[in-house]
């Protein structure tokens, strides 16, 4: 059953152009860069990358946690954290950025722009769009319902849009960056303490009471009744790996082997009683336990994995020269309803281009549902051929064979069936 | 006279998801007037009402009138880790210390099962039926195989033996590992399913992913009242918005 889209009343989305104000009890609507789901109802935010939000079933639910399966050189993984936090950025949401490797300023500094329409520049001020006169000359007699409209597309305009596009060779503005309120966990630089007798170790104990902290001060577990209050974004980096005083990356049978499922299950649980959401990066390459690693992916509500073909010999393999990485929908979460989000195929490949992060099915289609292409810049200019060079380029992810490059060399005839073996069990 | 069936059902999956038939469950028996005492350690209530009313009965209903009692162990687990909760955390106990078992579950399991026919209304509910979704977390959590066992047998001598109820339990397994001799959730299983009567597997079609046949399930009869039987089917399924269809193998109507 789909959930009426338009006419949500309190929304202030700027397509709105009926008169028609659908009544409705929900005052969860008015959060910018929020938009109900189709298929359940869920209040859903965007990841940051368009096409992410596509295979995941519209975006992500608010409450969940999107777990990230980080590729060999956490490149890949690193960059969706970072789309994750522009996004936030973007739409005016609170972030929490916790990181033990580099400091969360670092990286909040190598956010990348965002792709605005307006040419004379960012406007950052807070603002909504000018209604216009109507005493103007322009008053519109024919398409006067397109009067309210704004004239030029600004920054703003698009902030309460769903999803956004960015530009990775640029950084974003410090103005941008620094109206976002971000608060920031760096745990080098938190002192133990002694947790007595949690069966949490130190570093996740102190991450999750900084975490309901701040939930807690900024009112966002609906303690203080804010409405139109923003969804804050947790972002954590590389839990689990050994800078967190976790040793499951290291052994086999670690010492602590229930300390990272614990510290997941409880977020979840407070992400569940609070409109946020949280993005968690780990280094499953490192983790040497799959039964482990199998109940880290289903204590997270989505889950997905990278697989870079970097330093791989799947780097010069011809089936995969127009992509950078393969992207493994690993779960998908049911919420509010017993079927889930079945994706077409799950045969997916990404590419990083330098305006794009782009999601497609690998399998050699006749025709691809979708691809997304914001400017119209010639693939074969920027995709990089097979030398890994760290300029940025926006991940795009092809199905491999109908990439629009004209002059691509289709000498490798392989048989479809090769390519079903990327395909695993439900 | 008629005699009770009460039976100990076991769900278990691999690689997929059998939460729908939890949902089922949790509608059946609530339809039916028992009284249901569920533990929810996966997932909100909300999530669970949410689900109940495309199945058609409303679980805030009848949790007001007392047939039901969820206990929420997702939404109050980090506030019990983290000590600063002053309320009574007694079922949650294992969250603090997971080494010393289960029974503070235990004891709030029974005076939840016990009670039945105080309704407020003086109704008298049916049999008592208790669900848990999704014992295999508390592996997770650090709670060895052997007290998880140990507490089922302590629910089903209770809730099945002594007061004719049913319990319906979801595990989730993993893959099959080499090395069996590990405490996981397949050593669970494995004992559970020589505690129960009834053992529904799910796991996903063998010959790789289906958009329209989500994946197979087997049912094994273990006992039924005093005879035992072994009697194992494989059907094909597949779940919509209301429900799930199950299909002998090969009759999917994607097929047909």
């Amino acid at each position: 059953m789909a959930a009426p889209v338009r006419g949500m009343a309190g929304s202030p989305s700027i397509g709105n152009t009926t008169s028609f104000q659908k009544k409705t009890r929900s005052k969860l609507v008015s959060i910018p860069g929020t938009r109900p789901s189709v298929q359940n109802g869920q209040l859903l935010v965007s990841s940051g990358v368009s096409s992410l939000d596509y295979v995941i079933g519209g975006g992500l639910a608010v409450g969940t946690l999107l777990l990230v399966e980080e590729d060999c050189y956490d490149s890949y993984s690193r960059m969706l954290l970072k789309y994750f936090l522009a996004e936030g950025v973007v739409c005016g949401h609170e972030l929490f950025l916790a990181s033990a490797r580099d400091h969360p300023d670092e990286i909040m500094q190598e956010l990348p722009s965002p792709i605005v329409d307006d040419v004379a520049g960012m406007k950052i001020s807070e603002g909504q769009s000018q209604p216009s006169d109507p005493e103007n000359p322009d008053t519109m007699k024919i398409a006067w319902r397109y009067q309210n409209q704004p004239r030029v597309q600004t920054a703003l305009a698009s902030s309460v849009r769903f999803g956004h596009y960015y530009d990775v060779s640029k950084t974003m503005e410090p103005e941008l960056r620094q109206a976002a309120k971000c608060h920031s966990f760096y745990q080098l630089q938190e002192t133990p303490v002694t947790t007595g007798s949690s069966p949490l170790p130190s570093p996740y104990h102190a991450l999750l009471k900084s975490i309901q902290t701040v939930i807690r001060k900024e009112g966002f577990d609906g303690s203080t009744p804010q409405v139109g209050s923003e969804c804050p974004r947790l972002g954590l980096h590389s839990l689990g790996s050994v800078l967190w005083g976790d040793d499951v990356c290291c052994k086999v049978n670690p010492a602590h082997c229930h300390a990272l499922t614990t510290f997941l299950y409880a977020l979840r649980g407070l992400l569940r009683t609070s409109l946020s959401v949280a993005m968690v990066t780990v280094p499953s390459h490192l983790i040497q336990n799959r039964a482990i690693m199998g109940r880290i992916i289903r204590l997270s509500d989505t889950a997905i994995a990278l697989e870079s073909f970097r330093g791989s010999e799947k780097e010069t393999n011809p089936l995969y020269k127009d992509y950078h990485g393969l992207l493994h929908v690993c779960q998908l979460p049911r919420l509010n309803c017993l079927s889930s989000e079945v994706p077409d195929t799950k045969d997916l490949a990404f590419k990083l281009k330098r305006k794009q992060f782009t999601i497609e099915s690998s399998l050699r289609a006749p025709a691809p549902a979708f691809i997304f292409r914001p400017a119209s810049q010639p693939a074969s200019a920027l995709s990089p051929q097979n030398t890994p060079s760290t300029h940025p380029t926006a991940l795009r992810v092809y199905s491999y064979g109908t990439s629009p490059n004209p002059n691509e060399q289709r000498g490798v005839k392989t048989p479809p069936r090769l390519l079903t073996s990327a395909v695993s069990g439900l | 006279m008629q005699t009770v069936q009460s039976d100990f059902i076991l769900v278990s999956d691999r690689r997929a998801d059998a939460s729908f038939l939890i949902h089922h469950y949790l509608s059946f028996y609530l339809r039916a007037g028992c009284k249901v005492c569920f533990l929810g350690l996966v997932q909100s209530f909300s999530h669970y009402s949410a689900v109940g009313q495309r199945l058609g009965v409303s679980l805030a209903q009848a949790r007001e009138k007392g047939q039901l009692v969820f206990l929420e162990g997702l939404k109050e687990s980090f506030g019990v880790l983290l000590q600063d909760t002053s309320q009574e955390t007694q079922p949650l106990s294992y969250l603090r210390s997971p080494g010393a078992g289960l029974e503070g579950l235990f004891r709030f399991v029974e005076s939840c099962v016990r009670q039945s026919g105080d309704g407020n209304a003086g109704e008298s509910w049916g049999p008592p039926v208790l669900l848990i979704d999704d014992l295999s977390v508390l592996l997770s959590l650090g709670v060895s195989v052997g007290a998880i066992l140990d507490f089922t047998l302590y629910c089903q001598a209770t809730v099945c033996s002594e007061l004719q109820g049913n319990m319906v339990i979801l595990v989730r397994c993993e893959e099959e590992d080499a090395d069996d001799d590990e405490e996981g959730s397949n050593l669970l299983q494995r004992g559970l399913v020589h505690q129960c009567n009834l053992a529904l597997h799910v796991e996903g079609l063998p010959t790789g992913y289906c958009r329209d046949i989500h994946g197979q399930m087997e049912v094994w009869w273990r006992q039924r009242g005093e005879t035992i039987y072994n009697q194992r089917k494989i059907f094909h399924f597949k779940v919509h918005d209301k429900g799930a269809s199950f299909f002998a193998r090969g009759t999917s109507s994607a097929v047909l």
